[in-house]
């Protein structure tokens, strides 16, 4: 009979008109701004600084190797590495800026990163009221402690942890056997 | 201007060289019997275009006699990006060319990249690589029906399904990759993360529980006489057109014509799998969207024999590297069967850490070419329906 596809069809859309009322499953979406639904441990949207200790920028982990600089694809990354008075140049940076406006969430940075210095974060509540002073990012608003990386990413801060604490044992080791007789073996480079 | 009368016979050409050009160029702009032909430029803003897509439609009363497609407003320089960034540089890229199949845009570029290196993919991986693009598989076809049907004047129901069902795999992507569209999971021997046994069970539950949502969309759908009214017969591709103007995917199913990667080339692991490629009879619209429910029907099996045989183990190749990566000079071609059609990605190496040529062959690009050959003689509301049954994605025409 002409029709029944139709009436078929609305039967569809009455039942989960009705269903949206009644059955949980049925109600897919929250009211944003008062409810939230939680974040998956593997979000990411910008990248961060992690340092160790109290002074944010003292205890960066990062040492200003521009390898971040060079491998991310829009090139929204500028480093500048310090330098003391003689000119040599110090294993920390200067300057680093993030333009989160050019920033394409790629996650490259950090899976470059042989020293674990730069993480993904997860605040994304970060509308600015101007384009270029809000979104441009120094060092100082980078920088963010161990402790808040471990808590937005556990499993893979747990990991990193582990990693890093075995990496300084071994440096420690070989360091106090080469201070005793020194056979110059040199430090091998922490894997990437 | 001479007067019409006089015209000496050169300047109007006769009637049979007309009749060998296509419709478009026969009907005299001027008769006593139908009046001026009317050109309509339908985009780059309009809603049912998909994105900014322009339709120049030459119009006789309601029929269409010519159609121009007009696009590069989206045009990214993709290809040159490609050849001025490193190789892994160019996978984030490749999420953005078809931003709702971002996993098998990575997949089909690292496969051509694994080719060009020679470097080997560890079975997990390779498991894991078939259960993403059979998802994304799923997400395409259901948002391309919903939007399809979003042209046919449904306003917005059974789109509003589709992405209902459609966030639940966002969410699982967004679980294991970090990103619910933007994914840039795959990586050059293997993928970035492990997935964990309990998003494998999240991945089983969903796809077991997808036939009933398949069941409910079609019965909302596939029987209703509007529906039936509006796409049988509408927009007809012959199997040899089809052939010829290289279309691939759904679209040359559809004809009639059984082609498709995962059975002809058999690339990653898909030869394991028992799977069938469904063909249609008529090409016309009806068809394709036909089409769209029957592969999905038959991703589903894939993606429980998937499921159940994946193995345990690493899914990143040992010797492959992130960083410095040369492969040898040479030239690769890989690719995959992408829900819209064959992606492909073609690299030329010269040994340096960039590509010396980047080329992505965008399967809604060449599946576009034809558009004009099926909206001939139909009506300005047909050819809407017929771009929706295309399935287009601007950022992958224009790249």
């Amino acid at each position: 009979m002409l029709g029944t596809g139709i009436i078929k069809g609305l039967a569809v859309t009455a039942k989960n008109f009705v269903g949206s009322f009644y059955d949980p499953a049925r109600l897919v979406t929250v009211e944003y701004p008062e409810k939230q639904i939680p974040i998956p441990e593997n979000y990411r949207n910008f990248p961060f600084l992690v340092h160790e200790g109290d002074d944010p920028i003292a205890t960066l982990r990062c040492v200003a190797c521009k390898i971040c600089e060079n491998e991310c694809p829009p090139q929204c990354i500028y480093i500048v590495a310090e330098r003391d008075e003689k000119g040599k140049v110090l294993k920390k940076p200067k300057i680093f800026d993030i333009d989160i406006a050019v920033c394409m969430s790629c996650q490259i940075c950090v899976e470059v990163c042989p020293f674990d210095a730069i993480k993904m974060d997860q605040h994304f509540e970060i509308a600015a009221g101007n384009r270029f002073e809000g979104l441009l990012l120094h060092r100082e608003q980078l920088a963010k402690p161990n402790s808040y990386y471990q808590k937005i990413h556990p499993t893979e801060a747990a990991e990193v942890d582990a990693m890093l604490t075995a990496m300084k044992a071994r440096q420690a080791a070989e360091k106090s056997a080469k201070a005793k007789p020194a056979p110059a073996t040199q430090t091998p480079p922490p894997a990437a | 201007m001479t007067d019409p009368e006089i015209a000496s016979p050169s300047a109007f050409p006769e009637p049979s060289v007309l009749a060998t050009h296509s419709a478009a160029t026969v009907r005299p702009v001027h008769d006593e019997f139908h009046g001026d032909l009317l050109e309509v430029s339908m985009g780059p803003q309009h809603p049912s275009t998909h994105g900014v897509f322009r339709m120049v439609v030459t119009l006789d009363g309601e029929v269409i006699v010519k159609l121009k497609p007009v696009f590069g407003y989206l045009h990214r320089n993709h290809e040159k990006l490609g050849e001025n960034t490193t190789y892994l540089g160019s996978m984030p890229y490749t999420d953005r060319l078809d931003y709702l199949c971002s996993m098998t845009n990575n997949w089909a570029y690292a496969l051509a990249v694994e080719k060009l290196a020679g470097q080997p993919v560890p079975e997990r991986a390779e498991y894991v690589r078939v259960i993403l693009a059979e998802m994304t598989r799923l997400v395409n076809h259901m948002c391309l029906v919903g939007f399809l049907f979003n042209d046919l004047g449904t306003s917005f129901t059974p789109l509003l399904y589709a992405f209902r069902e459609r966030e639940k795999f966002i969410d699982l992507f967004e679980s294991l990759s970090g990103s619910r569209m933007m994914c840039n999971f795959q990586r050059f021997g293997g993928c970035r993360a492990n997935p964990s046994p309990e998003w494998l069970g999240a991945v089983s539950k969903l796809v077991d529980g997808f036939p009933k949502f398949l069941d409910e969309y079609e019965q909302l759908l596939t029987g209703n006489e509007i529906l039936l009214a509006r796409t049988q017969g509408v927009g007809c591709l012959s199997p040899e057109l089809a052939v010829q103007a290289g279309i691939t995917g759904p679209m040359l199913r559809a004809s009639g014509v059984g082609y498709d990667i995962r059975k002809a080339d058999g690339y990653g692991i898909y030869p394991r799998f028992d799977f069938r490629v469904p063909i249609g009879a008529h090409g016309d619209t009806y068809d394709r969207y036909m089409m769209r429910i029957l592969e999905m029907r038959e991703s589903v099996k894939i993606l429980q024999q998937a499921l159940r045989d994946i193995p345990a183990g690493p899914v990143m190749d040992p010797k492959s590297r992130l960083r410095n990566f040369r492969p040898k000079p040479g030239e690769a071609y890989g690719r995959i069967e992408g829900p819209k059609g064959e992606i492909g990605f073609y690299l030329i190496s010269d040994g340096s850490p960039n590509p010396l040529r980047y080329r992505v062959r965008a399967p809604s690009f060449v599946n576009l070419t034809v558009i004009e050959d099926m909206c001939l003689g139909r009506t300005v509301a047909d050819s809407v329906v017929i771009l929706g049954s295309v399935d287009i994605v601007l950022g992958e025409v224009d790249r």
